[in-house]
């Protein structure tokens, strides 16, 4: 069923800035729509078990949850048009309940989706390029990247087209696409990790070398989970031309050595960290030496074809200050302290890069109704050449804003409660779903991010504090990221009540390191309270505009365990 | 097998929709206060029976058991909180899941 009756069509006046579906990409997903399809008539006609029908779900981004299906949308590198996100919202409102959770895959969850209606989903999706294959199951998850890439001042190249070769490769690729388990992919061009490479099964950082020419460190091995390990270079250079040879001889040495008897240690990072890196290079290396590689060598035309897809909107030539800008700063403090947080340096003169916080006090990490999708889209279409980003902190971006119309979009924005000025501030906390919606949890998570949302919903407070993240995760998978957050907190079960397990000093960027727990689990009560101390501790301590997690360094642990000592709650409660 | 300790109620999702459903004396409930109650080993089995027969049929899928204390009024009540949780909906959401329907709260 189509849903083109549906007003979905972007501003005329608005370029594409991504990728586009040639007709062998659109193709592809209408046909694996169609499978699929027949698959759901199979599967309710009882021709299919669920045993057999459960991996064709999954492989379409379909799970069951504790109240309903899931459905996960892929959103490649992040990366939106206007277009899809208009149709995002339209499916909200269709075939959902009104709003949809983005994650920290860069992903779309919609958390009421009907088995029935899921075919139909799928191809309205289709429609706008886009698909929720590969967001589940043993296989290449959707590749993400660097959520300013394009726009960002310290970049040394796009990382997008990279990922969209690498999403072109990786899809429904024959030999990967029963892996010892899921593997991810993220990738970044900017001398600031902002994709958290280091964390995933490969990272990928655009490098140059000796001679100026672009290419790659690779990274792998990282990742969280159950057992949280921070990825190690493999290379510290592969040529853009090797690129997809090298990893293809990655990809072979992890699916033949990856171990597949125990899902708990069947991911990359279990192999390179029981077989050392070195054993894992040099088999990496012999495979890449024995392979004829000809077949993978990068086509420096496609790459090129590619590339030209992201290239720069149209920008006007503008002075690099802004007088309305710096008026209106003046006029109005709440759009200066808007200014101040969540808007950052854009490699073009006159432009700026805006992140719009999906973290309103109080409110549900990563949420955003139908009705603020629409605001999003009408405002990047109005603002910023129909663009819009997904960060993996949960929030959207507008990467191509005028100085001169950041006014304008903030009262658009504030209009629809999407002007929190929190942008990496501690109440800008990652959370995955949790225990309200997910079926592998532990304990909650969204009513603890509420709860430390609400203790420094005091915005002054919080801009005195500064840049501190805080991720929680509702159980051992970590979708919260929290082993990487400066500080961490864990939901478990103990002993038949929800408890919280508080880590500190994780970093997910280049000087990546995972958080050291504190102490015994807390009650949910206690969290909040637990981390203002934390928090106090922090200020009283800081030189000058230390971060958290540098005062934490050069304090250490133990430091910071004594805090709550000292405050009554060490021992059995802690 | 492990031992019976509590009462217990069998709950699974809906095929077709995923919504979950308790079973009752007449078939798939949406209000756990209709699920019945096991209160014997061999109670426990006969759901668990039907369960198996309604997800070979292709009606329900992922169906266990679970503990429940029974109330004043006759109802279940779970005793664990992931299934308190699954008879209400999401605690942070009132307005979604059975709670929006006027289920009472347990959260």
């Amino acid at each position: 069923m189509s849903i083109n009756n549906f007003n979905t069509l972007s501003r005329i006046n608005s370029p594409r800035t991504t990728y586009q579906y040639d007709e062998f990409d659109k193709d592809f997903v209408r046909e694996r729509v169609a499978e699929f399809r027949e698959q759901v008539r199979r599967r309710l006609d009882g021709s299919l078990t669920e045993e057999e029908f459960r991996p064709f779900r999954l492989m379409n981004g379909l799970y069951l949850q504790l109240h309903a299906y899931m459905l996960r949308v892929a959103i490649p590198y992040g990366t939106l048009t206007s277009q899809q996100m208009r149709r995002l919202a339209e499916i909200a409102d269709r075939w959902d309940k009104g709003y949809g959770h983005f994650t920290t895959r860069q992903n779309l969850q919609y958390n009421w989706p009907k088995l029935i209606d899921t075919p139909d989903i799928l191809e309205a999706l289709a429609e706008v390029d886009m698909h929720a294959i590969q967001t589940s199951g043993n296989c290449i998850r959707n590749v993400t990247a660097d959520h300013f890439a394009g726009v960002a001042a310290d970049e040394i190249e796009d990382p997008r087209p990279t990922a969209e070769f690498l999403r072109q490769w990786s899809s429904a690729h024959p030999e990967f696409s029963f892996l010892p388990r899921k593997f991810k992919i993220a990738v970044t061009g900017a001398t600031h990790d902002r994709a958290a490479t280091l964390a995933h099964d490969i990272g990928l950082r655009l490098v140059k070398n000796a001679s100026g020419d672009v290419g790659y460190s690779v990274i792998i091995g990282g990742g969280l989970g159950r057992s949280p390990f921070i990825g190690k270079v493999i290379r510290e250079y592969v040529p853009r031309a090797e690129l997809l040879a090298y990893l293809e001889a990655i990809m072979r040495v992890y699916n033949r050595y990856g171990r597949r008897d125990n899902k708990y240690k069947a991911r990359i990072k279990i192999l390179v960290h029981e077989k050392g890196i070195e054993t894992i290079r040099a088999a990496v290396e012999k495979e890449f030496a024995a392979m004829d590689y000809t077949a993978f060598q990068q086509d420096p035309q496609e790459f090129k074809r590619v590339a030209a897809s992201f290239a720069p909107p149209p920008y006007e030539t503008l002075p690099s200050e802004s007088s309305k800008l710096a008026k209106a700063r003046l006029e109005t403090p709440a759009f200066d302290h808007f200014v101040s947080v969540n808007v950052s340096k854009h490699k073009i003169a006159g432009y700026a890069i805006v992140t719009v916080s999906l973290k309103p006090i109080s409110g549900i990490p990563g949420d955003a109704t139908s009705h603020q999708m629409r605001v999003l889209a009408d405002a990047c279409d109005r603002f910023g050449f129909g663009e819009l980003r997904v960060s993996h902190e949960q929030n959207i971006i507008l990467p191509h804003v005028k100085k001169d119309d950041l006014f304008a979009l903030w009262q658009t924005l504030d209009a629809a409660d999407l002007a929190t000025a929190n942008a990496g501030l501690v109440s800008d906390i990652i959370s995955c779903p949790g225990l309200d919606y997910c079926s592998l949890a532990t304990a909650r998570s969204i009513p603890i991010a509420q709860a430390i949302s609400q203790r420094f919903s005091d915005m002054a407070r919080q801009r005195r504090i500064g840049k501190l993240g805080i991720k929680i995760s509702g159980c051992i998978n970590a979708c919260g990221h929290h082993h990487i957050g400066a500080i961490g907190v864990l939901g478990l079960e103990k002993k038949g009540q929800e408890s919280y397990q508080i880590t500190l000093g994780g970093d997910p960027g280049f000087s990546a390191s995972i958080g050291e727990i504190l102490g015994p689990g807390v009650s949910a009560d206690q969290v909040p309270e637990v981390i203002e101390h934390l928090v106090d501790f922090y200020l009283a301590e800081r030189h000058e505009s230390e971060a958290f997690i540098d005062t934490w360094r050069r304090l250490g642990h133990a430091r910071f365990k004594d805090v709550l000592r000292r405050e009554g709650e060490d021992g059995a409660d802690i | 097998m492990t031992k019976f300790k509590h009462p217990q109620i069998l709950l699974a999702s809906n095929l077709k929709d995923g919504e979950v459903v308790f079973l009752g004396h007449n078939g798939w409930e949406k209000d756990f206060r209709l699920a019945r109650i096991a209160k014997s080993q061999e109670e426990a089995q006969i759901l668990e029976t039907i369960g198996k027969t309604d997800y070979s049929a292709n009606i329900i899928v992922d169906v266990y058991l679970t503990d429940v204390e029974i109330t004043d009024e006759g109802a279940p009540r779970p005793l664990h909180y992931r299934e308190k949780m699954r008879i209400k909906g999401p605690s942070v959401r009132l307005d979604l899941g059975k709670q929006a329907c006027g289920a009472p709260d347990e959260h």
